[in-house]
């Protein structure tokens, strides 16, 4: 007979499922990235304590279905080099993910591969998550390249967008407009010619570095710094899915991590006691409480770069059901 | 002369020199390559021998110290001009011995094709070149098969190893400066052999320039002309005449590169252009550099340093495709006879 604590067995990153008696372990991957040798201790636990299948998350971790309850200590075991590898925080070492609600945070395979990157979004993730796990608020955030987004943090609480900021050397522009063409045909025209030279719209330009993937002289170049956009308060589900929307504009690493963990403070201080299962999206409690608010808490102690622009009222839209 | 010298004792030598002499060597520009991360390689100014980058080729050629990539020549009002100022300073540049080969095609371009280029001439007079050398072929480098690998046409060889630094001086200066350090005999480094080996047609026949060969090449090629400006030999250059917006009737005339395989090298006045195909942009480049060229002046126009295909974004290889040519030109050959 099985008597169980489904609060603590959540709390520990296993699902309570539709199968009577059968759990499934939810593995964390911060960005989405690791190392081969890990996939045969996942192997292992799937086939020897799971029904030997494996599910690929949205957020790019692994799900094992088919683990028997009384398993999880087991399993918990088997996690723990995982968890080690990947460097996750862990309140007690050998008992599995001390919690589940901040998600994943995942991330587009960026400079690892992508030649439109222009940063490292796992080792972003990655400090990311060193910042705010194991934290078991419901909070998701991640990590793209560039504008193309592949990643679809517009979908997310947070977004983070890589962007750089194009340098111009004219001494090394022969004038072929290869950017002005890469702008125009695959970003937002923020080029043109005046008397043979390039002049950049620094107001249209989305720091999405094709004008520096194209030009053949390297008269673009990109910033010694990175920027980001980022983007707030996406989400999908039942009564207003909605795309996130800018919140700042060339921002920093720095300024972003400060932000997202002052959002915690502000979760925890305004969250609706009496949601079910204690859980409620930050952007429904933004819609509460109004975004001044949330922006009073967000941007407590942040120091921004000059180059910061900051989006304020932000507005949402959507689809509204309710 | 050769000598054994220190880093630092030669690096008080090109701090005198830079009183007459700008001091121009491939660096490393980090973070300014195509994608993030990636560092670009090319020529700028130094005053430290720890500021040149020996253990790599360089992406871009020295070719922009003698032929900027915008260069203004003059300027001018209604009823009168006034040539560019040349460069206070004369140059001393660091090069490899196939770029050595490549300063001799430049010059021929410059110099003896016809009337004399006196802007290409002023920069060229003051200009020293002083001798990387080669422990090793680097990745796409086919020199040997273009009989570039060695050169002993230099100012001065300099070899550094941690402090130490040989010499091999052909330059008054540089012997006087050096006086008192030890002599040794000092034999620039060079490759014997590359992984690529090229081989070139004698001739290509005039009927092979409609060839399908070419056609592979125009569905490839993206018209970007990377493969021309790392080129040290392509000495293509265009003219932009500016006037300047708040005054439109004064303004200069600038000199740029320009390249075969980008759109508008062939545009004519009235808007006609006559190799619009990519193939054929490919076609005229690779006869250039290997046939035209020869049968004007002698010698090949590529001198072997395969930073065309280091950089082909879409992995064209000039050299495969000379040999793939050579291929074609000896079974149509075959099928004549
Ligand atoms: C079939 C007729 C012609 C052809 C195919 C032709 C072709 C060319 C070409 C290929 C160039 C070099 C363009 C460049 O390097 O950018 C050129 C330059 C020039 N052509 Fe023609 N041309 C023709 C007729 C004419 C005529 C009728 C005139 C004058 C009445 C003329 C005057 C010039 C001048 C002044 C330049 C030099 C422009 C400059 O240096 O900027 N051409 N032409
Ligand atoms: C005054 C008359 C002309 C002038 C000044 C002139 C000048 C030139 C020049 C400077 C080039 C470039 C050569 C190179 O890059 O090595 C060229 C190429 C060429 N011209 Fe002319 N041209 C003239 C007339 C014509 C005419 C009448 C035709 C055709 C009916 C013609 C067809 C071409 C073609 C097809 C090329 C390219 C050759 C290739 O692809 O290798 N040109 N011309
Ligand atoms: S960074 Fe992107 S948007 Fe900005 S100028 Fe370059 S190509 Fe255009
Ligand atoms: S791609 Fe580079 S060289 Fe070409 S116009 Fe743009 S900046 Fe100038
Ligand atoms: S054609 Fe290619 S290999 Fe030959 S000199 Fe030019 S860049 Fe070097
Ligand atoms: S290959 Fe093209 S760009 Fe280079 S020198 Fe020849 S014609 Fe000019
Ligand atoms: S670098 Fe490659 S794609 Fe670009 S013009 Fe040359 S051959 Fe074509």
């Amino acid at each position: 007979m099985l008597d169980l604590n489904t609060k603590k067995i959540k709390k520990n990153a296993y699902r309570i499922t539709k199968v009577r008696g059968e759990t499934a372990s939810r593995i964390r991957v911060p960005g989405g990235l690791l190392t081969a040798e890990l996939l045969p201790l996942i192997q292992n636990i799937a086939q020897t304590y799971g029904n030997g299948k494996i599910h690929l998350t949205t957020r790019q971790g692994f799900e094992i279905p088919g683990i028997k309850y009384g398993d999880i200590d087991t399993v918990n075991a088997l996690l723990q080099p995982i968890i080690e590898k990947l460097e996750i925080n862990q309140e007690i070492p050998g008992k599995g993910y001390t919690s589940a609600g901040t998600r994943n945070v995942s991330a587009c395979i960026g400079s690892n591969v992508c030649p439109f990157a222009t940063y490292n979004t796992t080792n972003f993730a990655k400090r990311m998550e060193k910042e705010i796990f194991p934290n078991d608020l419901h909070f998701k955030v991640a990590f793209t390249g560039c504008a193309n987004d592949c990643i679809k943090t517009r979908m997310h609480d947070f977004g983070i967008i890589g962007m750089t900021e194009p340098q111009y050397e004219k001494e090394r522009c022969m004038g072929c407009q290869a950017c002005v063409k890469a702008c125009k045909k695959k970003s937002v025209d923020a080029l043109s010619v005046e008397n043979y030279r390039i002049v950049r719209n620094t107001e249209k330009c989305v720091g999405c570095g094709e004008c520096v993937i194209n030009c053949p002289t390297r008269a673009w170049t990109r910033s010694p710094e990175t920027y980001y956009r980022l983007v707030i308060m996406g989400r999908t589900g039942k009564r207003n899915p909605r795309l996130a929307e800018d919140f700042l504009v060339w921002a920093t690493e720095d300024a972003i991590i400060k932000i997202v963990k002052n959002t915690y403070s502000f979760v925890t201080n305004y969250i609706d006691r009496d949601a079910p299962g204690g859980k409620e999206h930050i952007g429904y409690i933004i819609d509460r409480t109004g975004f001044e608010e949330f922006k009073k808490w967000a941007m407590d102690g942040v120091e921004l770069d000059s180059r910061t622009i900051v989006k304020n009222p932000v507005y949402w839209s959507g689809i509204h059901y309710v | 002369m050769g000598y054994q010298t220190t880093a630092a004792k030669m690096n008080t030598i090109f701090a005198d020199l830079s009183k007459d002499y700008l001091i121009y060597a491939p660096k490393r520009y980090v973070g300014d390559g195509t994608f993030v991360h990636i560092d670009t390689i090319r020529y700028g100014e130094i005053t430290d021998l720890s500021e040149i980058e020996f253990a790599e080729k360089s992406n871009y050629s020295f070719k922009e110290v003698l032929l900027p990539i915008s260069e203004t020549l003059f300027y001018f009002t209604e009823n009168e001009m006034k040539e560019a100022d040349a460069p206070k300073k004369g140059a001393i540049v660091f090069l490899r011995s196939c770029d050595l080969h490549g300063l001799k095609r430049m010059d021929t371009i410059y110099l003896e094709n016809g009337a004399v280029d006196t802007y290409y001439k002023r920069l060229r007079d003051n200009t020293k070149f002083i001798l990387m050398g080669c422990e090793s072929s680097f990745e796409n480098c086919f020199c040997v098969s273009m009989g570039t690998q060695t050169s002993d046409d230099y100012d001065a060889y300099l070899k550094v190893t941690g402090e130490t630094v040989l010499v091999d001086s052909h330059w008054d200066a540089l012997d006087a400066a050096l006086a008192g350090a030890t002599p040794a005999s000092v034999i620039p480094d060079s490759v014997t052999a590359n992984e690529t080996v090229v081989t070139i047609p004698e001739t290509v026949p005039q009927t092979l320039f409609d060839d399908p060969f070419w056609e592979d090449y125009g569905n490839r090629c993206i018209a970007c002309g990377r493969c021309n400006f790392v080129c040290p030999t392509c000495t293509c250059f265009t003219m932009q005449d500016i006037f300047y917006t708040d005054n439109g009737k004064a303004g200069e005339r600038r000199r740029v590169w320009a390249s075969c395989h980008i759109d508008g090298y062939t545009d004519m006045a009235g808007g006609h252009a006559f190799r619009n195909d990519k193939g054929q942009r490919m076609r005229f480049k690779v006869l250039h550099k290997v046939n035209d060229y020869k049968r004007r002046f002698g010698t090949h126009m590529c001198i072997g340093c395969g930073r065309c295909d280091d950089v082909c974004p879409e992995y064209i290889s000039f050299a495969n495709c000379i040999n793939k040519l050579n291929t074609l030109v000896n079974d149509t050959a075959k099928e004549e006879n």
